[in-house]
């Protein structure tokens, strides 16, 4: 019983603490000056630095339009390197504003861990590779197959029960890392590699002759992506949510970095109040009117930056697949401004 | 050749005895000099060296011919982008891609110190340098004065520098500081702050006052207990929990007395090692002659206790610089931690990235330790006063 009292305490003391500390994030971050954003400490296509030293990436994007939003200068973060261990100690501690590190939506993150996910920025799932000559067009047609993948994650049960449920037979290969598993794959020891979709891509420019694979299809669990902040600050909250749902809807309307001058002068009213030429959306966020012409500007819409740093204007080359737009068959979909 | 028969070992109760019984046979005389011959015997004399030899010159052959092919004769030497290190492109095997480390090698030494302010580490590197040099030579004059400078002038002119904001200089934050860079800030501030907290303790745990001795094993045994993960864990992700949201302690700066603490503890226990060797006469004299207590340790009891313990010291010292690695995990990108984030670059993913970044960082950290360990072993030569075999 003691314990239990003292547990509460300490809980009801954090709790206390991470509210007062947040109540007015973005007071505190505008005071600052900066941006401080939890990334992943090397995810290609995500988050890791390139020659110059400057992160880049789908993660490290949304940072930018954050701070491209609140102070019209995407270069006004502070990125923090954050292991899979320490990301959310550092997001509960106040280490970081926002945390935008491929961390995967689920209940148990949103309750209990005391976080909100504001948006989806990207829909990730596990799927397989496999060797072209293998004349494999389906995850159907693996029965009998021996597929390698990394131990410890959930990507093991999920490939085991997308097999079971498909009555079939399958010899899984488990190694310690995913470097390990893909070297193991690339020499010949398994006849498929196993992982999310966004890391088989990435680990396909490790392969020997990465054009000799090709990844399949299906995808067999989701791996919804997002960034995600502390509870108790709402305002903090909606302003991510609406960043992203931001470079979605000017997407959608067609408004990019380079037509975004164009637009200005367009008739549209979807356009116009995007833009902030009508009304005051931007400033119920607690923003400037503009806020959406920086963002677009400085960083680009939606498909920009996924096409920039996954997709056909990257080396990983990831189809837009899940991602598309609502309108061209994907899921990605975004409330109106209005 | 001592055999059973000319020697006899016996149990008598409590106390064992060895008696020699008979004269070791002679030897066969030298021959004359015979380098090749003996080089010979010495390789294939009897069966167990012929297979000592075979087996040792399989495994010298097994590995330096791939190292060779793989960091050389194989080796890509120039390129832009992974396109120029993949086998497909070049149609041959491909050994290591060094053109990755050349366009990381800027990340490599100094993290994400801003390009036009690199020239401030440098400085820094090259006042080490300078200062450091003298130091080690046995002859060279001023040491007294070289000494000042190199551990309390030097650290402070450091610390001026790469942090910024006086003096005209741009502030430069530490969260930005990587690479070798900071691995060896780490490592020389954790060295040169760990030495003196270490003799401290070593002595406090010595000491007749039971609170001065109570504290100092409290202390030691706490940072020992725990391992070093934990404390830079703590020190970076817990404490802002307990303190007040204001007070805002430098990242690294808590790494860095997290890392002290952590060494002088280690550090006491190696250094007691060497006082327990010093016979109690040495006290006992040092004392006759009317010394008192700091002068009898500073100038009768320490420079004997810590020539003693320079192998374990030294040993301490590269666990330490080797340890400065576990940083990553509190977002401090060392040398190995910023090799690591380069891997994750699309640019540069190849079959072969992994191993040139790791070789890269192995050659550094062995360059280092290697000549940290050469030095230890000169200046234990030099400082041998003794009739110990060396």
């Amino acid at each position: 019983m003691k314990r239990v009292i003292i547990a509460l305490g300490l809980a009801a003391t954090l709790g206390l603490l991470s509210t007062a500390a947040s109540a007015q994030m973005l007071k505190t971050v505008k005071d600052r000056g900066t941006l401080t954003c939890g990334v992943s400490q090397g995810l290609p296509g995500f988050s890791s630095p390139d020659d110059k030293g400057a992160w880049t990436g789908l993660d490290v994007d949304l940072c930018r339009a954050m701070a491209a939003a609140i102070f019209n200068d995407a270069s006004k973060v502070k990125y923090v390197p954050l292991t899979a261990n320490a990301r959310f100690t550092a997001l509960q501690s106040g280490e970081i504003d926002v945390l935008s590190r491929n961390t995967t939506w689920t209940s148990s993150r949103d309750t209990s861990l005391g976080f909100n996910f504001a948006a989806v920025t990207y829909y990730d799932g596990q799927g397989f590779m496999v060797k072209k000559s293998l004349k494999v067009n389906s995850a159907l047609e693996l029965n009998g197959a021996s597929i390698c993948t990394q131990s410890g994650t959930t990507t093991e049960a999920n490939a085991a029960d997308y097999f079971r449920a498909n009555n079939m037979k399958f010899e899984v290969v488990k190694f310690e890392t995913a470097d390990e598993a893909i070297k193991a794959y690339d020499t010949g020891r398994c006849d498929g590699f196993t992982s999310d979709v966004s890391q088989l891509y990435a680990m396909r420019l490790k392969l020997t002759a990465m054009n000799d694979h090709v990844v399949l299809p299906e995808v067999i669990s989701k791996e919804p992506l997002g960034p995600a902040v502390r509870q108790g600050d709402d305002q903090w909250f909606d302003i991510v949510k609406w960043v992203h749902f931001a470079m979605i809807n000017a997407e959608e309307l067609g408004v990019s970095s380079k037509s975004v001058d164009e637009a200005m002068k367009s008739p549209q009213p979807e356009i116009k109040r995007l833009l902030g030429l009508e009304g005051a959306y931007g400033e119920q966020l607690g923003l400037t009117k503009d806020w959406v012409v920086r963002i677009v500007k400085l960083v680009g819409n939606y498909g920009e930056i996924f096409e920039k740093n996954v997709g056909s204007g990257s080396k990983l080359g990831i189809a837009r697949g899940l991602n598309r737009l609502w309108t061209k068959g994907g899921i990605q979909y975004a409330p109106p401004i209005r | 050749m001592n055999s059973i028969d000319n020697t006899m070992t016996e149990g008598n109760g409590s106390q064992l005895r060895f008696v020699r019984r008979a004269m070791v046979p002679e030897r066969a005389r030298p021959l004359a000099v015979d380098v090749i011959g003996a080089i010979w015997r010495r390789l294939f004399g009897g069966v167990f060296n012929t297979m000592l030899t075979l087996v040792s010159a399989f495994i010298l052959v097994a590995l330096v011919w791939p190292t060779f092919r793989f960091m050389i004769w194989d080796a890509v030497w120039d390129g832009a982008s992974r396109v120029d290190c993949l086998e497909e492109t070049l149609k041959r095997p491909v050994g290591a891609c060094w053109p990755f480390v050349q366009a990381k090698f800027g990340q490599f030494i100094y993290g994400f110190y801003p390009e036009a302010e690199r020239w401030r580490p440098n400085l820094v590197f090259l006042i080490g340098a300078l200062l450091l040099a003298p130091l080690l030579v046995p002859g060279a004059p001023l040491k007294r004065i070289n000494a000042l400078l190199f551990f309390v002038v030097f650290p402070i002119v450091s610390f001026f520098l790469l942090v910024g904001g006086r003096f005209g200089l741009v502030h430069v934050e530490t969260r930005v500081w990587g690479g070798l860079l900071i691995t060896l800030v780490i490592s020389f501030t954790g060295i040169v702050a760990s030495m003196p907290l270490g003799i401290l303790l070593a002595l406090g745990r010595r000491s007749p006052l039971p609170a001065v001795r109570v504290v100092s094993v409290a202390i030691i045994e706490f940072w020992r207990g725990v391992p070093l993960i934990t404390v830079l864990f703590f020190a970076t992700y817990m404490l802002p929990f307990f303190l007040p949201p204001h007070w805002n302690v430098d990242a690294l700066l808590r790494v860095l007395i997290g890392v002290t603490l952590f060494s002088g503890a280690y550090l006491a226990e190696v250094i007691r090692g060497g006082l327990q060797a010093i016979p109690r006469g040495q006290f006992e004299a040092a004392a006759a002659m009317g010394m008192g207590y700091w002068k009898v340790m500073g100038l009768i009891i320490m420079p004997q206790a810590l020539k003693y313990v320079i192998p374990g010291l030294v040993n301490s010292f590269i666990a330490l610089f080797k340890d400065t690695t576990l940083v990553l995990i509190v977002s401090i990108f060392d040398l190995l931690g910023q090799v690591r984030t380069s891997f994750s670059d699309p640019n540069w993913a190849t079959p072969v990235t992994l191993f040139t970044g790791f070789a890269f960082a192995g050659i550094i950290y062995f360059v280092i330790s290697f000549a940290m360990s050469r030095y230890a072993l000169a200046m234990e030569r030099r400082l041998s006063t003794d009739h110990r075999a060396t």
